[in-house]
């Protein structure tokens, strides 16, 4: 598992014109590994203690200049070495830091030079290793088999060059990256015999590509071509990503800022850390504000510049596996083969039948739920619908054990596992069913119809409809009560399980404000059908496991009527239906009013009867028998 | 079955007193209950609660503490003396004045070498207790401010004392406080009023308080910091009991709850434990006063009279007449003496006695009917107790002119004499000297001669128009000392009964003044006894509901007693919560035999079969909706009738008529103070 742990503000930014940019060029590691070096896009570079959020240092240029890569520190000198407006004989791509040996100096052009010999003699000639229109992406400088080496990624004519240099033996290739476009966003670890490159793209997938490094010395002038592969593909929402950033923490983590959360709404920014190997997400933080797209790691913390504040977040990577009650999905997971939805049904199947004891089977159950879940929101083309289903109908799930499961369903339209959460889950959230009950009124009866429901609950509601219809003729004179079912059957069915859900009042009352009008009518004209079916105790003869009470009913009526008054009020359509409700509520007055004189009338006899009795001697006669 | 005339007695205004505090002896198993008229009750736990002694009350005398020291009991209370009871006289043994103003608290020791007492004038004293008494050794504290509750540490070094808004614990080796812990005032508007620590308990490692301000607290013995502070009670917490493995505890409160505190672990299967609140029983409508806990029950009473035996059912397996809820409310002796002659009715209050004539009817009626009364019944006579003890036992003779009663500081015998109108009383003096008080009086069928016990001995006094006479003095043979609780003569006169709290029965032929023979014994109290007027044949009924029949002239039990025991009671009979408190028989009819506890009469009829295990025991309903014929076929012999309740007694008089003494439950919650207010949802 990874975890990201509280996060601090390093600094304040100083954002930008039009607030587009986060106002810092980069952060570099520092003289140790509690201080970052952070140079401002404009003017200035800060050396920050990264414990005390403290300011150790800061260098401003002279008005006019500009600092145009980012500073770095040079170990062997404990020097601090900026470029300012690009010049030193040519344009300076950037000063990268090499451990354990002098900086390296990469030009625009691509040529690369130590600082040393570099500030021996400014002015010396630099060649052109790349054509003018090539334009530098990336760069950076990994130690592999404890030798240097340089790579940079290169965009030119719709095609992506990735150049590695290595000083010892002196050697330098080329290679094509897949795809030709450019990655949005780099990032580069050393591993057995090469170095492998990870890139984000904006359609949201992540690929992982090995370079090798070869023994042997010599420059390699022909392009080679680079394969690689998907290692993860995150759902980006409508369009392109656009300021996106990833860093790899370890051979199986990856950093990433400027993607969508996937259970997340739009409009709000995350740093998430993905696992490569099973393509989950371990840890997300909501980062506030807007983000710039930039993210750097340095000594085991993550740096996020957003708002208006640069975050610095301390992580955690531990050598994953998937949760153990994952039980055997976990195998198809890690052997990198994933399931497909018909064999994760069998598991299921089988899983459900191996567990006998009931707690064990709760939490497994709930564990592999979960992950079930997290996958299809993950894999936009999985959704084993018959496993979830096995899965719920096993009861052993709650809504907060797998609080995704009934969103997930309803975002997949899935009304068949939504009825059957709606049954078996105690503890569903007063939002959550009500964001049920607003799908189910406006999806259409067409689409609801040819959905599979539950048999029973469907007999039940066909039971009122025949009854209705059979009726309707002949008492049309007792007004409210009798008219015909104004939603189709499938949409009833789902909206009694609704009414059957607990809930409570205050709570429901604020979610019910939320409905449109035209719900609340509906919904409020289907009540008054169900309240006219029960009244004329229609429903005593359709049987049914499971069917609303008639208390049920009333409540929902006065719950919707109490949170849209106003709104009910004010619309014409909704004329009748409250005049109507207005009889019915009448008819109940006169009923409790009569009761209640019934009542009085039964305690003054029972009083009477009692006051016979308080005297203090009497002689009576009993018989045993 | 038949017909009965019933009169319907409600005058009897008996009213129980308050609940002030208790002890449970967990070696004998026998809780100690002191009432605020200063009787002190011994129930036995071990025999369904059933209320073996009664040591009778005394005016001014408030019992605030009681203590169980082996088998003997202490008390004290506001008079500022500690007293020791004497179990088998029923009597104070000794009472001891500790010159410290009232005592509000008393604790003897784990070793039970000493008693402390927590006095007024802020002092704990010490006293060593004797063979015989108890003696003074030395003060600790005292400067000011009362003592109102002790505890002493099970190492007996210490002792944590409940004052006014603190605790102290005083060390016994040096006599000093050594700690003093502060106990907050209310967060109520009475940040003014002090804080009563009414109850605190030192258990091994902490010290828990509960206080006026409704909190119960725990402390650390070491530091003196508290720990943890639960509010339990807008109002008083009154009392704390702690069970002995020191696992769960309870409080009593003023609003008369009982809240139960357990220590659990706070992870499952870790070391560390935490008390936490688990439990709130409400049985009682007034102030909890004393809570004690005897293993499996949590046994609470108060101010609203009735001792309330709770089972924790998380400590038994099965159940049984042992795991419901147990209610004492009526006294397990009787308070009534009939005179079935002269059909007058005795009544017993503490401080005076009442004999009333029962009235009389000329009319006749199909059952259910109300008679018309033709004579009122009439109060004869108030006859007011001399001195301050309160009556211990009563009688009146069957043909109604003569009363006796007792109290622990003498007996009285009257003659009384009816004419048409004018009742006069007259004294009779010279009563024998033998017979200084006594437990248990009754007199002859003939009303020639009285019978009176001490301790375990019957003395008999022969009455004649002149005087009194002593005649003889009868003892056990056994030599047991416990006092006699039940006297029962046969209507020849020949025989007496004898019942003493430790379940044994003596027989004495009265025409030879020597003993007869005894009934073995059962493990179960006496509850009620009876001798047949025909057969002779010594009814019994125990605590645990068992009957059993003895044949006096054969010297065994009889048929009908073995066929009870072999083929058993019906369960629904065996689970009554109370015990049989009087035996009568029916004169026309030598095969019924009439029983009653406080819910309900019974008539058993001995012709008749015994109710099977499968068999409706409630039958009377069913019997009356069959026709007569079939009656017989579906009738057994237990014909229960709950028509009357609460009752006090159920007796028949010689012309075939029952009387029964009902005592309302909503007269003596009328006459109890008012509850605390406790805020009810619109008022």
């Amino acid at each position: 598992m990874a975890a990201l742990y509280e996060a601090t503000t390093l600094c304040v930014l100083n954002v930008g014109p039009g607030g587009s940019d986060s106002g810092i060029s980069g952060i570099e590691p520092s003289a140790d590994d509690d201080q970052v070096v952070v140079t401002d896009s404009a003017r200035s570079v800060t050396v920050y203690k990264v414990s005390d959020k403290k300011a150790l240092g800061s260098w401003t240029v002279k008005q006019g200049q500009t600092v145009t890569c980012p500073a770095i520190y040079n170990p062997q000198t404990s020097e601090y070495v900026v470029v300012t407006d690009s010049k030193v004989s040519a344009d300076v791509w950037r000063v990268l830091s090499v451990p354990d040996s002098e900086p390296l100096v990469l030009f625009q052009r691509g040529a690369v030079r130590r600082l040393d010999t570099l500030l021996a003699d400014p002015q010396q000639p630099v060649e052109n290793v790349l054509p003018e229109e090539a334009v530098i992406r990336w760069s950076a400088v990994l130690n592999v088999e404890q030798q240097p080496c340089l790579m940079f990624l290169s965009e030119q004519k719709g095609e992506t060059l990735l150049l590695m240099q290595r000083r010892h033996p002196d050697s330098a290739a080329r290679y094509r990256l897949e795809g030709g476009e450019a990655p949005l966003s780099c990032s580069a670890l050393p591993c057995d015999g090469g170095v492998r490159l990870f890139c984000l793209y904006s359609s949201g997938s992540v690929y992982e590509s090995v370079v090798p490094i070869r023994g042997a010395g010599g420059v390699v002038e022909e392009v080679q071509p680079l394969p690689r592969t998907l290692l993860l593909n995150l759902p980006v929402g409508e369009g392109k990503l656009e300021s996106a950033s990833a860093v790899s923490l370890d051979d199986a983590h990856v950093a990433l800022v400027g993607v969508p959360h996937p259970s997340a709404g739009p409009g709000k920014d995350f740093l998430c850390i993905w696992n490569t190997n099973f393509q989950t997400l371990q840890a997300a933080k909501e980062m506030a504000g807007r983000i710039y797209g930039q993210l750097w790691c340095s000594c085991g913390k993550l740096y996020v510049p957003h708002g208006k504040s640069l975050s610095v977040i301390p992580f955690k990577c531990q050598k994953s596996s998937l949760a153990a009650a994952m039980g055997k999905l976990r195998q198809a997971g890690s052997n990198g083969t994933i399931a497909s939805a018909e064999e994760v049904q069998k598991k299921v199947s089988a899983f459900l039948s191996n567990l006998k004891n009931l707690h064990v089977i709760q939490v497994a159950a709930g564990g592999l739920a979960s992950v079930l879940v997290s996958r299809c929101q993950e894999q936009p083309g999985f959704y084993p619908h018959s496993a979830l289903v096995q899965l719920v109908h096993s009861q052993c799930l709650s809504y907060s054990v797998c609080p995704h499961l009934l969103t997930l369903a309803l975002e997949k339209k899935d009304y068949a596992l939504c009825q059957f959460c709606l049954q078996v889950f105690p503890d569903i959230p007063e939002a959550v069913a009500c964001s049920c009950l607003k799908a189910f009124l406006s999806e259409s009866d067409g689409t609801l119809d040819t959905v599979s429901l539950e048999r029973d609950s469907v007999a039940f509601v066909e039971g009122l409809i025949a009854n209705s219809t059979q009726e309707g003729g002949e008492t049309q004179s007792s007004m409210p009560l009798d008219m015909k079912c104004p939603v189709g059957l499938h949409k009833a069915v789902l909206l009694n399980e609704i009414l059957q859900v607990a809930y409570s009042d205050c709570f429901l009352l604020l979610h019910l404000k939320t409905l449109s009008a035209p719900q609340v009518i509906l919904f409020l004209q289907y009540l008054q059908f169900l309240y006219g079916k029960y009244s004329q105790d229609l429903h005593t003869q359709v049987s049914a496991l499971r069917s609303p009470a008639m208390t049920q009913i009333l409540d929902w009526i006065c719950l919707l009527v109490d949170a849209h008054f106003t709104v009910l009020v004010m619309a014409p359509e909704a004329r009748e239906l409250l005049s109507h409700l207005h009889k019915v509520v009448r008819l109940q007055v006169k009923v409790f009013s009569e009761l209640g004189k019934i009542e009085g009338c039964l305690q003054a006899l029972q009083k009477a009867k009692q006051s016979g009795d308080v005297c203090q001697y009497s002689i009576e006669v009993i018989e045993l028998f | 079955m038949g017909e009965f005339t019933v009169h319907r007695v409600r005058f009897f205004h008996y009213m129980p007193s308050g609940i002030c505090a208790m002890a449970f002896n967990r070696r004998t198993e026998r809780l100690a209950v002191a009432r605020t008229d200063g009787s002190v009750e011994l129930y036995s736990r071990t025999d369904h609660f059933f209320q073996e002694k009664v040591v009778p009350g005394r005016q001014q005398r408030s019992i605030q503490a009681l203590c169980w020291v082996g088998k003997r009991l202490f008390g004290a209370g506001l008079s500022g003396e500690i007293a020791e009871f004497d179990l088998d006289n029923l009597r104070l043994k000794f009472s001891q004045d500790a010159y410290g103003g009232p005592i509000w608290s008393i604790v003897c020791n784990p070793q039970g070498t000493h008693l402390a007492a927590g006095c007024e004038d802020g002092t704990v004293k010490l006293f060593e207790i004797l063979e015989d008494q108890i003696r003074f050794e030395r003060n600790m504290g005292g400067q000011k401010g009362r003592i109102i509750s002790l505890a002493w540490h099970s190492s007996g070094t210490k002792i944590a004392a409940g004052m006014i808004d603190m605790i102290k614990v005083f060390d016994l080796d040096s006599g000093n406080a050594v700690q003093r812990l502060l106990v907050e005032r209310g967060s109520r508007m009475q940040q003014s009023q002090e804080c009563v620590v009414w109850s605190v308990l030192f258990l091994s490692d902490i010290i828990v308080s509960g206080d006026s301000a409704g909190k119960v607290k725990m402390w650390d013995v070491n530091t003196g910091t508290l720990i943890k502070n639960h509010q339990v009670t807008e109002w008083d917490v009154l009392t704390l009991s702690v069970s002995q493995d020191e696992t769960s505890l309870f409080a009593g409160t003023s609003e008369g709850t009982v809240v139960q505190f357990q220590l659990l672990d706070v992870v499952l299967g870790q070391e560390e434990k935490e008390w936490v609140r688990t439990r709130t029983f409400k049985n009682h409508t007034h102030d909890v006063i004393a809570l004690a806990e005897a293993d499996t029950v949590i046994i609470s009473g108060g101010m609203d009279t009735q001792l309330v035996v709770r089972p924790l059912l998380d400590k038994l397996d099965f159940k049984s007449r042992d795991s419901s809820l147990l209610k004492i409310l009526f006294p397990q002796r009787s308070l009534v003496s009939c005179a079935k002659k002269a059909g007058l009715l005795l009544f017993q209050y503490p401080t005076h006695l009442e004999l009333w004539r029962l009235g009389d009817t000329e009319g006749h009626g199909p059952p259910g009917c109300i008679l018309p009364v033709s004579r009122n019944p009439e109060k004869l006579l108030h006859l007011k107790i001399k001195g301050e003890d309160h009556v211990c036992c009563s009688a009146v003779a069957p043909c109604g002119e003569w009363i006796a009663y007792s109290t622990t500081s003498g007996i009285r015998l009257y003659r009384l004499q009816r004419d048409n109108k004018n009742v006069s009383i007259t004294k009779v003096p010279k009563l024998p000297k033998v017979l200084r008080h006594a437990h248990q009086l009754c007199f002859s069928p003939d009303s020639s001669h009285l019978y009176g016990t001490t301790s375990s001995a019957v003395h008999v006094v022969a009455l004649t128009s002149a005087g009194c006479k002593f005649e003889h003095s009868l003892k056990p043979k056994s030599g047991s000392t416990h006092p006699v609780r039940l006297l029962a003569v046969s209507s020849d006169g020949k025989f007496l009964a004898s019942a003493n709290s430790n379940s044994e029965i003596h027989i004495y032929n009265m025409h030879k003044l020597k003993a007869h023979c005894t009934v073995p014994v059962y493990r179960s109290g006496v509850s009620a006894m009876g001798i047949h007027p025909e057969t002779n044949n010594l009814v019994i009924v125990h605590a645990d509901h068992q009957i059993f029949e003895f044949s006096i002239e054969q010297m065994q039990y009889t048929d009908w007693s073995r066929r009870v025991q072999k083929e058993g009671l019906h369960h629904v009979w065996l689970e009554r919560d109370t015990p049989v408190i009087n035996v009568t028989f029916n004169p026309q009819n030598p095969n019924h035999v009439i029983l009653h506890d406080s819910y309900m009469f019974c008539i058993i009829d001995q012709s008749l079969p015994l109710p099977d295990r499968k068999s409706q025991f409630h039958n009377q309903l069913t019997l009356k909706s069959l026709p007569e014929a079939e009656r017989l076929k579906h009738s057994h012999a237990f014909k229960e009738c709950k028509l009357y309740q609460p009752l006090l007694c159920v007796d028949m008089l010689e012309n075939q008529s029952l009387v029964v003494v009902e005592r309302p439950l909503l007269d003596i919650t009328t006459n109890l103070p008012a509850p605390v207010r406790q805020k009810k949802f619109a008022t």
